[in-house]
């Protein structure tokens, strides 16, 4: 048997959740949709694992390459392929997706259809633009993906559900111009290289060589530089472009934050990964110091913030902003442990804060607040509730043996290796993070019993259950990966090795070969 | 057997214990429980023996068995495995956990089968060991990291195991963030060490130490020693990251036995053992461990004076005696630091677990004043307890006598010594004879002060024989390192624990020890005179505590300022909490409401606000009125014509 080698798998990959949401959105059974919509999800799992399976990590080249004029006259194709930057980022999204379609399986009771044909929509969107190696093609999916997040905010989210939204959708839009913008003149510049004609194909793009002076803001490659970086650091987010995140996150329905947190925020560094530093390798060292700081900035203030917040969910909102601040410094530090870092670091990120998602969402369900002055003494009544939330609390603050240390450890390494001093400062968020999520879960779970857990005990109908089967279904996968990435790295980073290899030593005259 | 396999068994037995009770954790039976955890560690122990016997075997310079599990962490030039290393350090600090980690496993049976978490409560104690011998284990700092902070976090959970009690718990959260800041530099220690000489595992590096010693502060070599050793002060207790210590007796009192007395604690010092070629060419360093040491030494005792909660005397002494290990290390007495390693973690252990049985006897009173006399009620704990208590005066040839002799001499004599040193360890000898002899007067001895409702007893079997072993082994344990000058006295016995450590540890350079020379006579007088010292110190708390209270009393009166100052522990939580958290969450709070709130979103409000005003305002402009548009079309034209006829 050899399906998975066929050659359109990553069209299977990309299209397989549109005709999924097709589907679902034309099934006349309301009582059957979850289960349909899960089985689908885990129907693309396994295809995606198929192309983990077939996958060559022995070479950095593009594999699985597709490539199908679309826009002749601007030399737009439907480009698609997968290397080791991308691999492990798609298996991220179709790992996380079946878990959130169970995790959702109460707390979304309206509108059921409709919330799966937007989840399974920007799946699609999401995985186009960790495969897209075209311009425009990657543009169309990037913008795609926007579409379904912000309906599923904007009627399945809180009370502010508008303002979020709203909020989330200009602030990456915005930063989508700039991006359109720059892949528009990059286009222009593109037949120096191709002789003569127009080229939206990003291993065109990488041929390209674009003027750059050291300290003149406005030559080409600066401009083009913050142009993409911008885009991508709003979707990072990197301070100061972050607040629209908390907002989002904490109106946002459960699934709706995890694929956010999980999936989302990961475009953004896939994005400095993929386009920015490749293409940009001058002005990306020369403004190297920047993105460090910033990243630097993020680390300590988003845990500082966080350590301050009363709400579950704005308190991990926070959490990631330091964690996203610790990918950021891991890629622009520039070498293979911060890259490595970073990239292992992009995984973790979205298993312990999906997870620290979900599990708030569970809670939510039962007692419909995430205020932490309200809880207090919560292992008591919930036990295995207590267990999974701090296992899940290790791997965030990267205690060894979960993946969180991993990913830490290889880009605090790296920062050492730009610098002492960014060292110094990076390594103060391994104190701050532990504090604040310690005092979280102290406060709810800790102490005598509280607000909500006294209420509990004297309402028989609120009374609070342990986790169901249902809901340890959702978090054991969670917890298993947590451990296998904490105990054997090797077995995912090998993926991904000869492509971070090959950035690092071809910088500056990047190609990709097409295998 | 294979080597491979007893390592394998050794590690993954508490490991299995821990799964086992985890599994089941709600079950309320102490018996399984206990027995499962129990043995779990007695098979480690078994193995450890038996590794033990093995490497006795080997030839004295290759004494090392090694075990390669699996590949852990690969990138770059970085390749840290699961591999792990019995030596001669490691195999010693082996025989101390799981022996007396088996034996309070055993006396938490009896102390613990009332709690309704018992099972969790072993799963916990399990895992912690289980954690404790990955971090003697490892062959790479990296490796040593995954059980330094796997032991934090046992003690995290430990700590706060009667969690519905606000205090405990905040005292496990302390314990692990007071350890964490420790953490961050034993990291960036490792960084450096990484970058400068391209590995982390302990044998490679050791074998790279510069045999040149580094005169500079900023040097590489100075540099990460002194990170890993800000690590081993977050660990181990000593200024400035003590804090958390005496806060963490907040745990059940055996967890205090077992990590905060006997094993946990002490992994700063044996980290520093373990890379001494590291430590020894970073005279700085060792300069900056060995004041530390000698000032914890010291600052501690005197705060156990004014103790009197049974179980926090016992906390602040543990703090002091780590102060006298890293006090030898700092001096380059590794060999010394290591021996009062030992008879430390056999006679506190002992003494941790007397207060336990005393706690139990006493239905979970702690308080010292409310004790006295139980002398009468617990004789086998009364016994074992003095046993201890020689051991830590350093009563001639008890166990602590010649361990903490050693240190004394030594922090004299060596190059890397002073005499000042030497002064504040005598001293912290003085104060730790009187503090201790205060908490056996005031617990065992005098008048009877406990409550009419309180009928202490001696406890069970499974508690009693712990005591007993550890009651043996502080006495004996002393022998097996005579100090030089001692061995002369008594005929010639060689000092087995030297000469097992000696390939091992690297001696200071050959210049420094010809720089200084000692007679033995010195050596005696010095020793006549701490040991005379801590003796008439003793002696002087028997009478004070048993027979003129007054005195006490009245002292305490007279120095009102000095016992508050103590009482108080120096207001260093205080100060701690003043100067850097209080303001730290408040900044923080500042910092998020004027720049999240303030500025950011303030900007992002107001460019929405000039779009969406600058959209009405141009709305009125087409309001659908012909007669306006008119209007503008001629306005238009006017300006337009105006423009091209005046050029």
């Amino acid at each position: 048997m050899n399906i998975g080698a066929s050659s359109s798998i990553l069209s299977l990959i990309i299209f397989l959740p549109l005709l999924f949401a097709l589907v679902i959105s034309f099934w006349p059974q309301r009582q059957t949709l979850r289960e349909l919509a899960l089985g689908f999800s885990l129907i693309q799992l396994a295809v995606s694992l198929l192309l983990l399976r077939d996958f060559d990590s022995t070479t950095a080249a593009l594999q699985f390459t597709e490539q199908f004029t679309w826009i002749e006259r601007f030399g737009i194709s439907y480009f698609v392929g997968v290397d080791g930057i991308s691999l492990m980022l798609v298996i991220l999204t179709t790992v996380l997706m079946p878990i959130m379609i169970l995790g959702s399986w109460k707390s979304i009771s309206e509108q059921v259809k409709g919330f799966h044909v937007a989840l399974f929509v920007l799946q699609s969107a999401m995985l186009g633009s960790f495969l897209a190696m075209d311009a425009i093609l990657f543009y169309v999916f990037w913008e795609l993906s926007l579409i379904p997040m912000y309906f599923i905010v904007g009627i399945w989210g809180g009370a502010r559900r508008i303002y979020a939204t709203v909020k989330f959708f200009i602030y990456t839009m915005a930063g989508s111009l700039l991006m359109l913008l720059a892949i528009i003149f990059m286009m222009r510049l593109t037949p120096e290289v191709t002789g003569g004609a127009i080229s939206a194909s990003l291993l065109d793009f990488y041929k390209l060589e674009i003027p750059f002076i050291a300290g003149d803001f406005f030559t080409p490659q600066t401009l083009l530089f913050f142009a993409f970086a911008v885009a991508f650091a709003i979707k990072v987010p990197l301070f100061p472009l972050h607040t629209w995140l908390p907002d989002a996150h904490v109106e946002a329905p459960t699934p709706g934050s995890v694929v956010l947190a999980g999936v989302m925020l990961k475009m953004g560094t896939y994005g400095f990964l993929r386009w920015v530093i490749p293409l940009f390798p001058d002005a990306s060292s020369h403004y190297a110091w920047l993105f460090i700081a910033l990243g630097l900035v993020g680390i300590i203030y988003g845990a500082l913030v966080a350590m301050i917040q009363p709400d579950m969910k704005k308190l991990v909102a926070y959490s990631s902003v330091s964690h996203m601040g610790y990918v950021i410094l891991g890629l622009f530090v520039m070498n293979v442990y911060g890259m490595g870092g970073s990239l292992y670091q992009m995984l973790n990120h979205g298993i312990s804060t999906g997870g620290l998602f979900l599990l708030i969402g569970m809670i939510y369900e039962r007692t419909h607040s995430r205020e932490i002055s309200k809880y207090g003494g919560l292992a008591a009544a919930m036990p295995i509730f207590t267990i999974f939330f701090i296992i899940v609390t290790m791997s965030s603050i990267a205690v060894p043996l979960t993946n969180g240390f991993v990913g830490e450890f290889l880009i605090l390494m790296g920062a050492y290796q730009y610098s002492f001093t960014a060292s110094i400062f990076a390594v103060t968020g391994v104190i701050l993070g532990a504090t604040y999520m310690l005092w979280m879960v102290k406060n709810i779970f800790f102490g005598p019993a509280g607000e909500i857990v006294k209420a509990s005990e004297h309402d028989p109908e609120h009374r609070l259950h342990d986790m169901s089967k249902r809901e340890i279904a959702v978090m054991l996968p969670i917890v298993i990966l947590i451990f296998w990435m904490g105990l054997f790295p090797n077995t995912i980073m090998d993926y991904s090795k000869q492509s971070i290899n090959h950035l690092l030593q071809n910088k500056q005259n990047y190609s990709l070969e097409v295998k | 057997m294979d080597h491979q396999i007893l390592i394998a068994v050794l590690l993954l037995s508490p490991l299995l214990g821990f799964l086992i009770n985890g599994f089941r954790f709600r079950s309320q039976s102490y018996v399984i429980a206990g027995t499962v955890a129990t043995l779990a560690v007695t098979v480690s122990f078994v193995c450890s023996i038996l590794l033990f016997i093995e490497l006795l075997a080997l030839p004295a310079e290759s004494r090392r068995i090694t075990a390669h599990f699996f590949e852990w962490i690969n990138l770059g030039d970085l390749n840290i495995n699961a591999a792990f290393v019995v030596d001669q350090i490691s195999s010693i600090m082996l025989l101390i956990i799981t022996g007396v980690g088996a034996l309070i496993h055993l006396f938490s049976i009896g102390y613990m089968h009332h709690d309704k978490g018992v099972t969790k409560y072993f799963s916990y104690l399990n895992f912690f060991v289980f954690n404790m011998l990955i971090l003697v284990l490892g062959d790479s700092l990296v490796t040593m990291f995954v059980g330094w902070e796997g032991v934090g976090l046992c003690s995290y959970l430990l700590i706060g195991f009667w969690f519905s009690d606000s205090a405990k718990a905040a005292a496990g959260m302390k314990a692990f963030i007071t350890n964490r800041v420790g953490d961050a530099a034993f990291l960036l220690g490792m960084f450096i060490l990484f970058m400068t000489f391209g590995t982390l595992n302990f044998y490679e590096l050791n074998a790279l130490a510069p045999t040149t010693m580094e005169a500079s502060w900023l040097g590489a070599v100075t540099l990460a020693t002194l990170m890993l050793f800000i690590g081993a002060t977050g660990k181990s207790a000593q200024i400035p990251l003590y804090v958390w210590l005496p806060d963490a007796m907040a745990g059940p009192t055996p967890v205090s036995a077992l990590i905060h007395a006997a094993t946990m604690v002490t992994a700063g010092v044996y980290m520093i053992i373990r890379l001494n070629p590291m430590f020894v060419a970073a005279p700085n360093t060792m300069m900056v461990i060995a004041i530390v040491g000698a000032a914890t030494a010291v600052m501690a005792a005197t705060i156990g004076v004014v103790q009197n909660d049974i179980k926090k005397v016992l906390a602040y002494s543990t703090v002091s005696q780590l102060g006298y290990m890293f006090l030898a290390v700092g001096v380059g007495a590794f060999g010394a630091g290591m021996m009062h390693l030992m008879t430390h973690a056999f006679f506190k252990a002992l003494m941790f677990l007397g207060s336990g049985s005393v706690i139990h006897a006493m239905h979970e009173e702690q308080d010292i004043r409310k004790m006295g006399g139980l002398r009468k009620y617990l004789p086998v704990t009364h016994f074992t307890f003095i046993l201890g208590w020689l051991a830590i005066i350093g009563f001639p040839f008890f166990s602590g006598f010649f361990s903490k002799d050693e240190i004394l001499w030594q922090s004299f004599s060596s190059p890397r010594g002073h005499t000042l040193l030497w002064v504040a360890g005598a001293l912290g000898a003085v104060l730790t004879a009187f503090y201790m002899t205060r908490l056996m007067a005031l617990t065992f001895w005098g008048k009877s002060r406990v409550d009419k409702n309180i009928h202490p007893h001696e406890s069970p079997w499974t508690m009693t024989v712990p005591l007993i072993i550890l009651g043996i082994l502080s006495v004996i344990s002393g022998f097996i390192g005579v100090p030089h000058a001692i061995a002369e006295f008594m005929g010639h016995i060689p000092n087995y624990w030297q000469q097992w450590l000696a390939p091992v540890i690297r001696p200071l350079p050959i210049e420094e020890l010809q720089s200084v020379t000692h007679t033995l006579s010195e050596e005696y007088m010095l020793m006549g005179i701490s040991v005379f010292l801590a003796m008439c110190s003793a002696i002087f708390a028997y009478v004070v505590y048993t027979k003129k209270k007054h005195i006490a009393e009245n002292t305490a009166q007279s120095l009102k300022p000095i016992y508050n100052l103590l009482d108080n522990k120096y207001y260093v939580d205080e100060i701690y909490f003043g100067a850097i958290i209080n303001p730290l969450v408040k900044q923080s709070r500042n910092l998020w409401y004027y720049i999240d709130v303030n500025v950011i979103d303030r900007m992002t409000h107001v460019a929405s606000d000039v779009a969406t005003n600058g959209g009405k305002l141009v709305k009125t402009l087409q309001n659908g009125n012909m007669q306006q548009y008119a209007m503008y079309v001629s306005l238009g034209l006017i300006i337009v014509l105006s423009y091209v006829l005046m050029r």
